[in-house]
C-alpha cells in the first residue's frame, strides 16, 4: 500500500473499473485493522449487483488451478467476465508464502475480462483467508459478476468454503476410493458439484461409484452432477460449466440461495468478531492485569474458571 | 501487530526453461516471511498485469539470457507503475548488468548469496519481518 488515496476515492476508482484501484482495495482488505472495516462499510453500501461466487476446493494436487484456468476461459468464450481469488496456505512458522496459483493461469492472465488475485491464508483455518470475505465484496462491489474461490488444497475437514460461496465444487482425482471414504463426513457434504480431474487416468469409473455411493443417502443426492475433466486439454470443460451455470440458477430458483446467503452472514458475522475477541484476548493476556492473573492461578489464588471469567470480563470492560 | 506481509512478484522471461533459481530464491523470501508470487514463464504484458493486479510491493525477474525481453517487461512495469521496485537475476552478462542497473533495476547474477537478496527484498520494500 503505497498509495496515501483516501479510501472512498480509490473505491470509486475500483467502481469504475480501474483494476489498479481494485487491486488496491484487496490489499486493505487483506491488511485488516481499521481501514478495512471502512471499506467493509462502503461495500456494504454500494448498490451492486449480487455476483455469484463459487468455491472450488479439493485436496492438494487434484488440479484445482489448472480447472479454474481452464473455467476462465470457458466463461470468457461465453462472454461472462470472471475474478479469481486463489488461496495459497502461509507459513505459521514465518508468515510467509508462496502462492502458485497463477502459474497455470497463463492465457487467462492478460484477459482484460478476468482479474485474478493470489491470496495467502495468514494463519486462517479452514482453507480460506479471513480477508477472503471482504474480498469477494470487495470484487462483487466493483462489478466483477462471477466470482471463483480457489482454496487452499485441504483434507477432510476445512470445509469453510461451504459457507462463502454460494456453490461448491469438489475437485477429486480417480482412484480416491479410500479418500472418499475418509471424506464422507466433510467434503462430501458440502459438494454442489463433483469433477473427477485427470480423468484419463485409470479408476474413473470406481470413483464415480464411490462418489455416487457416498452422496446417495444425502438428501437430493441424486441431483448432484458428478463430471469427468481432463484439464490440461480443457475436456469436460464446458460441461463443467454449463452445470455451474444450472445449479446456480436452480439454487437461486428453489430459494436455497437465499437461505445460503442468510446463512453466510452469520457466518460471517460470528468469523469476524471471533477474530476482533481473538485480538483483544491477545491483548489483555499479555497487558499486566493478564500476568497477575496468571500469578494468581500459579500460586493457587484462583482456578482456570474463575479466571476466564475475570479475563473475559476485562475484554468485554475495554 | 506488525505490518502486513509485503508481495513479491516473481517471474521469468525469456525461454529458458530453469526454474531452479527462482524457486530457491522464492522459498529464502517466503521464509523471511515474504508472500512470494510465482507466475512462471511470462510475456512483458503478463508480467505487468499480474504486478497490477496482485498489487505486488517489488518485481523480481529471473532473466534466462534473454536481456531484450527482460528490458521490454521492466519498461512495461514502469510505464504501469513507475514506483514499482525490480530486482533480476538470472544470466546476466556484465554489459546487461550495467545497463539495467542504469535503470534503477538491482541485479543478482550468479554467486549472489540468498541473504544478500532477502536484505535486497526488505531493503527495497522498506519492510522487516519480525
Amino acid at each position: 500500500m503505497s498509495s496515501a488515496a483516501p479510501l472512498q476515492e480509490l473505491f470509486d476508482r475500483g467502481r469504475r473499473g480501474e483494476r489498479g484501484a481494485l487491486a488496491r482495495l484487496l490489499s486493505v482488505a487483506e491488511a485488516g485493522g481499521a481501514q478495512a472495516a471502512q471499506l467493509d462499510a462502503l461495500c456494504a453500501a454500494a448498490a451492486a449487483p449480487r455476483a455469484r461466487s463459487i468455491g472450488i476446493t479439493g485436496a492438494p494436487g487434484a488440479g484445482k488451478s489448472t480447472l479454474t484456468a481452464a473455467l476462465l476461459g470457458v466463461a470468457r468464450n461465453a462472454d461472462q467476465r470472471a475474478a479469481v481469488l486463489a488461496i495459497d496456505p502461509s507459513s505459521p512458522l514465518t508468515g510467509g508464502a508462496i502462492l502458485g496459483d497463477r502459474v497455470r493461469m497463463h492465457q487467462a492472465a492478460v484477459d482484460e475480462g478476468v482479474f485474478i488475485r493470489s491470496m495467502a491464508s495468514r494463519g486462517q483455518q479452514g482453507g480460506l483467508a479471513q480477508a477472503a470475505s471482504l474480498g469477494v465484496r470487495v470484487l462483487e462491489a466493483c462489478g466483477w459478476p462471477w466470482i471463483l474461490l480457489e482454496t487452499v488444497g485441504i483434507g477432510q475437514v476445512e470445509v469453510e468454503i461451504s459457507g462463502r460461496a454460494d456453490l461448491v465444487v469438489v475437485v477429486l482425482n480417480p482412484g480416491w476410493g479410500d479418500e472418499i471414504q475418509a471424506n464422507k463426513a466433510g467434503l462430501m457434504e458440502v459438494a454442489d458439484i463433483f469433477v473427477i480431474n485427470k480423468a484419463d487416468r485409470e479408476g474413473v469409473a470406481q470413483t464415480r461409484r464411490d462418489i455416487e455411493g457416498a452422496i446417495a443417502a444425502r438428501p437430493g443426492g441424486q441431483q448432484i452432477p458428478v463430471i469427468e475433466t481432463i484439464a490440461t486439454r480443457g475436456e469436460g470443460v464446458p460441461e463443467l460449466w454449463q452445470a455451474i451455470v444450472e445449479r446456480h440458477a436452480a439454487l437461486d430458483a428453489s430459494g436455497e440461495l437465499a437461505v445460503r446467503r442468510r446463512a453466510r452472514i452469520a457466518a460471517e458475522l460470528e468469523s469476524a468478531a471471533l477474530s476482533a475477541l481473538r485480538g483483544r484476548l491477545a491483548a489483555a493476556m499479555a497487558a499486566e492485569e493478564g500476568v497477575r492473573l496468571r500469578e494468581r492461578i500459579a500460586s493457587g489464588d484462583c482456578g482456570i474458571h474463575e479466571g476466564v471469567a475475570t479475563l473475559l470480563g476485562n475484554i468485554v470492560r475495554d | 501487530m506488525t505490518t502486513a506481509p509485503k508481495r513479491i512478484l516473481m517471474a521469468k522471461t525469456g525461454l529458458d526453461g530453469h526454474w531452479r533459481g527462482p524457486t530457491i530464491v522464492a522459498r529464502a523470501l517466503r521464509d523471511a516471511g515474504f508472500e512470494v508470487i510465482m507466475v512462471g514463464m511470462v510475456t512483458a504484458d503478463e508480467v505487468v498485469r499480474a504486478a497490477i493486479d496482485e498489487d505486488v510491493d517489488l518485481v523480481g525477474l529471473n532473466i534466462g539470457g534473454h536481456v531484450d525481453v527482460a528490458e521490454r517487461a521492466i519498461a512495461a512495469i514502469r510505464e504501469a507503475r513507475p514506483e514499482l521496485p525490480i530486482f533480476c537475476g538470472g544470466v546476466v552478462p556484465p554489459w546487461a548488468k550495467k545497463r539495467l542497473e542504469e535503470k534503477g533495476v538491482e541485479v543478482y547474477p550468479p554467486g549472489s548469496q540468498l541473504p544478500e537478496i532477502v536484505d535486497a527484498a526488505r531493503r527495497l520494500t522498506r519492510w522487516q519481518a519480525d
